[in-house]
């Protein structure tokens, strides 16, 4: 029991508060094609609060796919700070990150990223494999997870056999699979028709209106408009940065 | 953090592509593993023919011919010829304790010996009982060799070596039968048993009549003996029991010990050595060659897993991007490379075993001396093990190499690949 929890609290809050989702300050990504050295990004500065709902846009050459890549520690940055949930990972090896992908980063892809030769149940199955998840709550979290996305009567067929927007829908599924603290979609809706596309925006505003905290990498305003913040990003430096105006 | 179940379950559910590709590598591994099967196997029948042939004259033996002093010795001139006689295996026994067994041997040549209407020329040894055990001359069933009674009475009495037999019997019982050396009867006590015999010293044992030292003085009235055979209790004893025989036959026969040409010596267990070697370099030399074969199998394995890396690499790249550490990118590979190597292990086994019995068979009923020479094909545990190792090896590297490639891809490359 603390006993000075009152007394103390003007103090000790800032340092309880949950730290930033995203933090990044003074991020350089240099691309080293051997004759030349290709800046991509050049000292980005970005924070990311919890159950934000953000969009990141910007032209193609930009440099957000890199962004997206370092955020999702899919890749590491050349020189800055980068603390994902609180966890620096500038400097951790291939293994630390493969275990911080697991455990709090979800990827939706543009292109869906599901493996075609197993069914939809295993794809979203494998992070929960990865992380170690035993049997029966494994399966209790992936049949959940159907019909969070609302396709529990499609978790045996194969993705071949899904629609688009399905596969989509599978694909959010499993990124959402291991409770991550961060959910990264690029392009989610670049490869869908736009009834699709509006049903997976719904889903996602549904998820952010849950508390998920979602970064959306685009080049569509229409997208970025209906998330509740806007960075564009041009030539590797932040240029905008403010909330988007609600559209009705 | 390395969970097989999961592992294979990874494995289960992305192996199956290039089909045609892996019939043909599974072959490649089948062909291989034949071959180093095969090989391996000859050179095991061969080591133990040669090992086998090795022991014919007799297992950690040494044999002693008298020969002529090189040295001025005690007032005795160089160049002195010596002969020992039959007591001096009790001299030996008495001053050498390390001797287990010993026998004195005489040889002559040009004996008539007959059966019959069968008359043939052969040499005739007179042994003490102890020869047989000493030079591997094993009575077949239904007889015995010479014993000490025979020795005692001096008793007519031969045992014929497994050649002169069937010169002189045919396919006939021998045994109990009466012979006639140089006109004088001998009855037949027992046959040696066929062995193979690849070192000799007055002809192979097959052909020879042995009978009691005593009978033999008493025929041909011999004084001196053709050598002496001796057997240390332990083989490793064998160096210090020549160097004593030099100091005790130097004592009575008065020669310096430290002259090497006054006795000549066979030292079986110095070429049992030799031939140990000799099989150890024929089986390592058929065992590189069958291993180089597996070798290209291998190969193949490994081919097949880069193209199997790399027609997977986004799927690697996704299953990253999921969490997947190191261990689960390189595992299954590693275990669909292994499954590849056992399944051609185990089809290249089967079939060289099943050969390896049909060329024993083979072996066994053709008549040919080179054949004989060479030895059934034997796949011995020693065999099987070599091989499989070599197998899980390949089938190992086969799958490591390719799989670290695919990990040292960054993920957001992997994903990107088209």
């Amino acid at each position: 029991m603390n006993l000075f929890a009152g007394r103390n609290r003007s103090r000790i809050q800032p340092v309880m508060a949950p730290p930033p989702i995203i933090d990044m300050s003074g991020l350089r990504k240099v691309y080293d094609t051997g004759a030349i050295e290709v800046e991509a990004l050049m000292g980005i500065d970005l924070k990311v609060e919890r159950e934000e709902f953000l969009a990141i846009v910007g032209p193609s050459g930009s440099g957000k796919s890199t962004l997206l890549n370092i955020v999702g520690c899919l890749d590491t940055p050349t020189a800055g700070s980068y603390r994902l949930d609180g966890e620096e990972v500038a400097e951790l090896d291939v293994d630390e990150l493969a275990d911080i992908r697991n455990r709090k980063v979800g990827f939706v892809f543009q292109s869906f990223n599901l493996l075609p030769q197993i069914t939809a149940y295993e794809n979203v199955e494998l992070p929960l494999l990865f992380k170690g998840t035993g049997g029966a709550e494994r399966k209790a979290r992936v049949e959940h997870l159907f019909e969070q996305v609302g396709l529990a009567d499609r978790m045996k067929h194969r993705p071949t056999e899904l629609s688009g927007g399905q596969m989509q829908r599978v694909a959010i599924a499993r990124a959402l699979a291991c409770e991550p603290a961060l959910v990264l979609a690029d392009e989610p809706t670049g490869n869908l028709d736009t009834t699709s596309g509006k049903d997976i925006m719904s889903l996602f505003e549904d998820l952010a209106a849950r508390g998920h905290t979602m970064v959306l990498i685009t080049h569509d305003n229409a997208i970025a408009s209906r998330t509740r913040r806007l960075v564009r990003i041009q030539d590797g430096r932040i240029v905008e940065d403010r909330p988007t105006t609600a559209v009705a | 953090m390395f969970k097989l179940p999961l592992i294979l379950k990874l494995f289960r559910r992305t192996a199956g592509i290039n089909r045609k590709r892996m019939v043909m590598t599974v072959a490649a591994i089948a062909w291989g593993t034949l071959s180093i099967v095969l090989l391996l196997s000859f050179g095991e029948g061969l080591k133990r023919n040669l090992t086998k042939g090795s022991r014919g004259l007799g297992e950690g033996i040494i044999v002693i011919w008298p020969g002529a002093t090189a040295k001025v010795f005690a007032g005795f001139p160089q160049g002195r010829n010596l002969r020992f006689v039959p007591e001096d295996i009790q001299l030996l026994e008495a001053n050498i304790p390390e001797i287990a067994l010993s026998s004195a041997e005489m040889r002559r040549w040009g004996n008539t010996v007959t059966y019959g209407r069968i008359t043939l020329t052969k040499p005739v040894v007179g042994v003490e009982p102890s020869y047989g055990e000493l030079r591997n001359q094993l009575p077949q069933s239904g007889g015995r060799f010479l014993n000490l009674r025979d020795e005692e009475l001096k008793r007519r009495v031969v045992f014929l070596g497994n050649d002169l037999k069937d010169e002189l019997f045919g396919d006939k019982d021998a045994i109990g039968e009466t012979i006639y050396i140089n006109k004088t009867p001998f009855m037949v006590v027992g046959i040696m048993v066929k062995k193979i015999q690849m070192g000799t010293y007055g002809g192979p044992d097959a052909n020879n009549a042995v009978v009691p030292l005593s009978t033999f003085r008493a025929l041909f009235g011999r004084r001196y003996v053709s050598d002496l055979v001796v057997r240390a209790s332990a083989p490793e004893l064998n160096e210090a029991v020549k160097k004593r025989l030099y100091d005790v036959l130097g004592g009575k026969y008065r020669f310096d010990p430290t002259d090497e040409r006054a006795l000549s010596m066979w030292d079986t267990v110095e070429s049992q050595k030799i031939t140990a070697n000799i099989s150890i370099g024929i089986e390592l030399f058929l065992g590189v060659i069958g291993g180089l074969t597996l070798l290209i199998g291998g190969i193949g394995v490994a081919n097949i897993m880069y193209a199997v890396v790399k027609h997977r690499t986004k799927e690697i790249g996704v299953q990253m991007a999921l969490g997947a550490k190191r261990a689960y990118v390189i595992g299954p590979l590693v275990v669909e490379s292994l499954s590849l190597t056992a399944l051609g292990g185990v089809i290249g086994i089967s079939v060289g075993v099943g050969l390896v019995k049909v060329l024993a068979f083979v072996q066994s009923k053709a008549d040919s001396e080179a054949l004989e020479f060479m030895g059934a094909p034997t796949f011995s545990f020693a065999v099987a093990f070599t091989t499989v190792v070599l197998l899980g090896a390949i089938g190992f590297l086969a799958g490591y190499f390719p799989s670290r490639r695919a990990v040292s891809i960054q993920p957001a490359v992997a994903l990107r690949y088209e």
